[in-house]
């Protein structure tokens, strides 16, 4: 059990190939998706961490903005030899955090060139507009609202860079071009997921696409967003209210 | 089947429903309970763990905040409630996430009387729920001894 309040990192039974900092460990497989969770919340790391495995994603969970730039290696000029085996395909971090918030981390991966394109989903329990706007004009892929489900991360999972094939006619609706994302009320994802939960997309490997190509590749869904309003009721057999964000465009004219 | 398996599986489910239906748990709590399976069967019960671990820790320091002599750091308190209430979120402790929302007003409007109330009542919340999770525990252990298998149970 991950009882670490540093990194909390996969299980030592299932400890697979992502090491803290990239120091010790092997390459990544090229094939797989490697996502950087950021909370201060033990239990929501532990949460996020299920989500993200449960859906082929292999997990390296920190506790601080501070500790995710210290994996990425941002904070450090000497780590640029690191960064052909510390492959992250995505980073979730939680908005409201001591220290240094989910969007000034956001911020800072943006201004690395390492790391820039990465796509960064904040997370928050907060459904506040502003807050939403700001962190998608400072590029963030895409904003969840807590508590976060695992359709969310399937959904995230699946626009994510390896699994983007346009033409097998993918599962899921990919969102819209410069509107704001659709949820996908029909995709098998976001029906309860059954007792054995596997990932509901294949992986292959492709090219990594940058957050620019994923937007601009996107199909435009045929379920359209009505207006520019934020708040999306779910369209999930969920009885809870609103919860979900819809991505504004991320300052993309 | 064996009768004993099928009266137990029955308590079982009449339990879970009944936590949902006093309010104790809410659909996130089911969300957890569809992210366990066979290869990690101790998911929900680990989550848990971790979440009455922090309501120790959380009540503890709003407990420490609010007897203050002198004046009192609502925002410190604040900032503790806000962490539970994230957290009661991310198990689906309905009750104890309403309360941390009522909670949290009280800290805005820096309602000393109002907290220590609430302080309380959280401690009382959390503490029945941790009583009751661990009597459903109980249950599915009893099942699984008794040679059955923990029914998924449909909430709606």
């Amino acid at each position: 059990m991950a009882s670490d309040g540093g990194v909390s990192c996969l299980r030592r039974s299932e400890m697979m190939s992502v090491g803290i900092g990239g120091m010790d460990s092997p390459p990544l497989d090229v094939d797989e998706v490697h996502v950087l969770a950021v909370d201060d919340s033990l239990v929501d790391r532990i949460v996020i961490e299920r989500l993200l495995r449960i859906t082929s994603c292999k997990v390296t969970a920190v506790d601080s903005g501070w500790r995710a730039l210290e994996f990425l290696g941002i904070d450090n000029e000497n780590a640029s030899a690191e960064l052909d085996r510390l492959k992250v395909d995505l980073i979730i971090t939680d908005y409201c955090m001591p220290g240094m918030t989910g969007y000034e981390l956001l911020k800072k991966i943006k201004e690395s060139s390492s790391f820039r394109q990465v796509p960064v989903v904040i997370m928050s329990s907060e459904n506040v507009i502003t807050r939403i706007d700001r962190c998608l004009e400072e590029g963030a892929e895409d904003f969840l609202l807590k508590p976060v489900k695992l359709a969310d991360v399937k959904r995230l999972r699946n626009y994510l860079t390896r699994d983007v094939k346009l033409s097998n006619g993918n599962k899921r609706k990919l969102p819209g071009d410069s509107p704001p994302l659709t949820l996908s009320p029909d995709s098998p994802g976001s029906s309860p997921p059954p007792s054995t939960l596997s990932p509901d997309s294949s992986d292959s490997s492709s090219p990594p696409l940058s957050p620019v190509e994923i937007i601009s590749s996107q199909l435009s869904s045929p379920i359209d967003d009505e207006d520019d309003d934020v708040l999306t009721s779910s369209p999930e057999s969920s009885p809870s209210p609103v919860r979900r964000q819809k991505m504004r465009s991320p300052g993309l004219d | 089947m064996d009768a004993h398996v099928a009266q137990l599986q029955m308590q079982y489910r009449n339990y879970i429903l009944s936590l949902y239906q006093q309010g104790f748990l809410d659909d996130q709590f089911t969300e957890l309970k569809s992210l366990q399976d066979d290869g990690s069967p101790d998911f929900v019960a680990e989550v848990l763990s971790l979440f009455f671990d922090d309501c120790v820790k959380l009540v503890g320091n709003m407990a420490r905040a609010l007897d203050q002599t002198g004046t009192v750091d609502f925002c410190q308190v604040g900032a503790n409630v806000h962490q539970l209430k994230g957290s009661s979120s991310s198990v689906g402790a309905k009750r104890v996430k309403g309360l941390c929302i009522n909670f949290k007003e009280l800290c805005e409007a820096k309602n000393y009387e109002g907290c220590v109330r609430c302080l309380q009542q959280v401690d009382i919340e959390y503490k029945t729920l941790k009583a009751k999770l661990q009597d459903m525990f109980n249950l599915e252990k009893q099942i699984v001894q008794a040679g059955g298998i923990v029914p998924q149970v449909d909430i709606n």
